[in-house]
């Protein structure tokens, strides 16, 4: 058995389909080899809003990590969020997870603003200070009651 | 009344035995890989008939899907103000739908009635007969190999037409436009997950390669071995395939992207 022409076209179009599988992974997805170097960190909301897992989680604006799971805490009755954070960024104990909204009608993400603690998170800690994310039909709702509220007083 | 149920339940029944048939021929194909594969040049002859002699109208057709994406996106997307998400929408478009699924048909098309009108012809000739008489197995020698060139091409295939789609996009979106390239690019990766789009595609296009090159060899195995039979073999192959990739399309789809 030798060598033919075809076999050197079935060799480039393999070759080429190789080519576009990682030309997707690398140039359109966001495939990383380091994919297991997160540490998890547990956040309890009183109320998410339209949060999802995989949503982005930034400080200052820069992606550290992504939300892994949500859940329900049955003896809190609060949301019990898993966030994995990058092993390259530390934050400090007492720091601030909030939900924040990137654009008036954008997709939510979790902000961390580090406190002054010396101390760091490490993995399983928990976030002790968090604040909820803002429904939109509670905040029209208090300010048309506070409306009504200062027009009775005239 | 009574000749019309007749033919209708005849219908059924027919229907119902070539299933259990197809379904024992799958299995039967299965069996014979093993021999075919060990004559590996058999499958490398079969790849060049099915995928590289698809590539043209692949590549073709992957970049024109992309280019017209690209412009109907930009359409709506700049009404909102948001064209530098372009990117994300040609992508997503791309590797998780139109990518496996145009490509499927296509295969199905320009491929699959190829394979089947060979076997057909083979059939009418008396040459798988033949092979029967000179104790070759027709299926290990003749039908392995060409299901699995179509199982092997159609993911290859399917992922030089979204590479093919996204640079339509972007000689369209950033080239003729005029949206920022930084942006392209970066809300692509930001919106694309490796594991979640890209790689269900290749999952999606994997199982219509099974499926069209599994019709395409029973439709031609099983034809009449006349040349109206060999016609209608391979009508047949075209209309089922395409009708069996959008409903897998369909099922998959609901699988594997809740919407979380």
């Amino acid at each position: 058995m030798e060598r033919t022409t075809l076999d050197l076209w079935v060799g480039i179009f393999v070759a080429a389909g190789m080519a576009a599988i990682l030309v997707l992974a690398l140039k359109v997805g966001n495939f990383s080899l380091n994919g297991s170097s997160t540490y998890p960190v547990y956040a309890y909301f009183d109320n998410i809003g339209g949060l999802k897992p995989r949503a982005p989680i930034k400080s200052a604006g820069v992606v550290v990590g992504r939300v892994a799971a949500i859940a329900f805490d049955q003896k809190q009755y609060k949301a019990r969020v898993t966030l994995n954070i990058d092993k390259q960024y530390q934050f400090s104990k007492d720091s601030t997870a909030s939900i924040l909204t990137s654009g008036l009608l954008g997709e939510q993400y979790i902000g961390i603003d580090t406190g002054a603690d010396d101390q760091m998170l490490k993995a399983g800690d928990t976030i002790t200070l968090t604040q909820s994310a803002i429904v939109l039909e509670k905040l029209i709702g208090q300010f048309i009651f506070n409306k009504a509220g200062s027009g009775n007083h005239q | 009344m009574l000749d019309l149920l007749r033919k209708l339940g005849h219908t059924a029944i027919d229907a119902i035995w070539r299933l259990g048939y197809a379904g024992r021929f799958f299995f039967l194909t299965l069996i014979g890989s093993g021999s075919s594969f060990r004559r590996f040049h058999l499958i490398i002859r079969e790849i060049y008939y099915t995928g590289v002699r698809s590539l043209i109208i692949i590549v073709v057709s992957g970049l024109f899907v992309g280019m017209v994406l690209a412009l109907q996106g930009y359409e709506t997307l700049q009404r909102y103000g948001s064209s530098s998400a372009l990117g994300v929408l040609v992508a997503l478009a791309l590797v998780r739908e139109l990518g496996p699924v145009v490509s499927a048909l296509l295969f199905a098309s320009r491929a699959g009635s190829a394979i089947t009108a060979e076997i057909g012809l083979m059939k009418a000739t008396e040459q798988l007969s033949a092979m029967e008489m000179m104790a070759v197995d027709p299926i290990a020698r003749v039908v392995a190999p060409r299901f699995w060139s179509g199982v092997i091409s159609l993911p290859l295939l399917t992922a030089i037409f979204n590479a093919m789609g996204i640079f339509g996009g972007y000689l369209i979106g950033v080239v003729l436009i005029g949206v920022d390239e930084g942006s392209f690019w970066s809300q692509m990766q930001a919106g694309v997950d490796f594991r979640e789009d890209i790689m269900n595609g290749v999952i999606k296009s994997f199982v219509f390669g099974i499926a069209v090159t599994l019709i395409a060899v029973f439709e031609g195995y099983d034809s009449p071995p006349t040349a109206e039979g060999v016609s209608g073999a391979t009508t047949r192959t075209v209309v089922t395939s395409s009708l069996i990739i959008l409903i897998l399309d369909f099922v998959l789809t609901s699988f594997m992207f809740r919407g979380v």
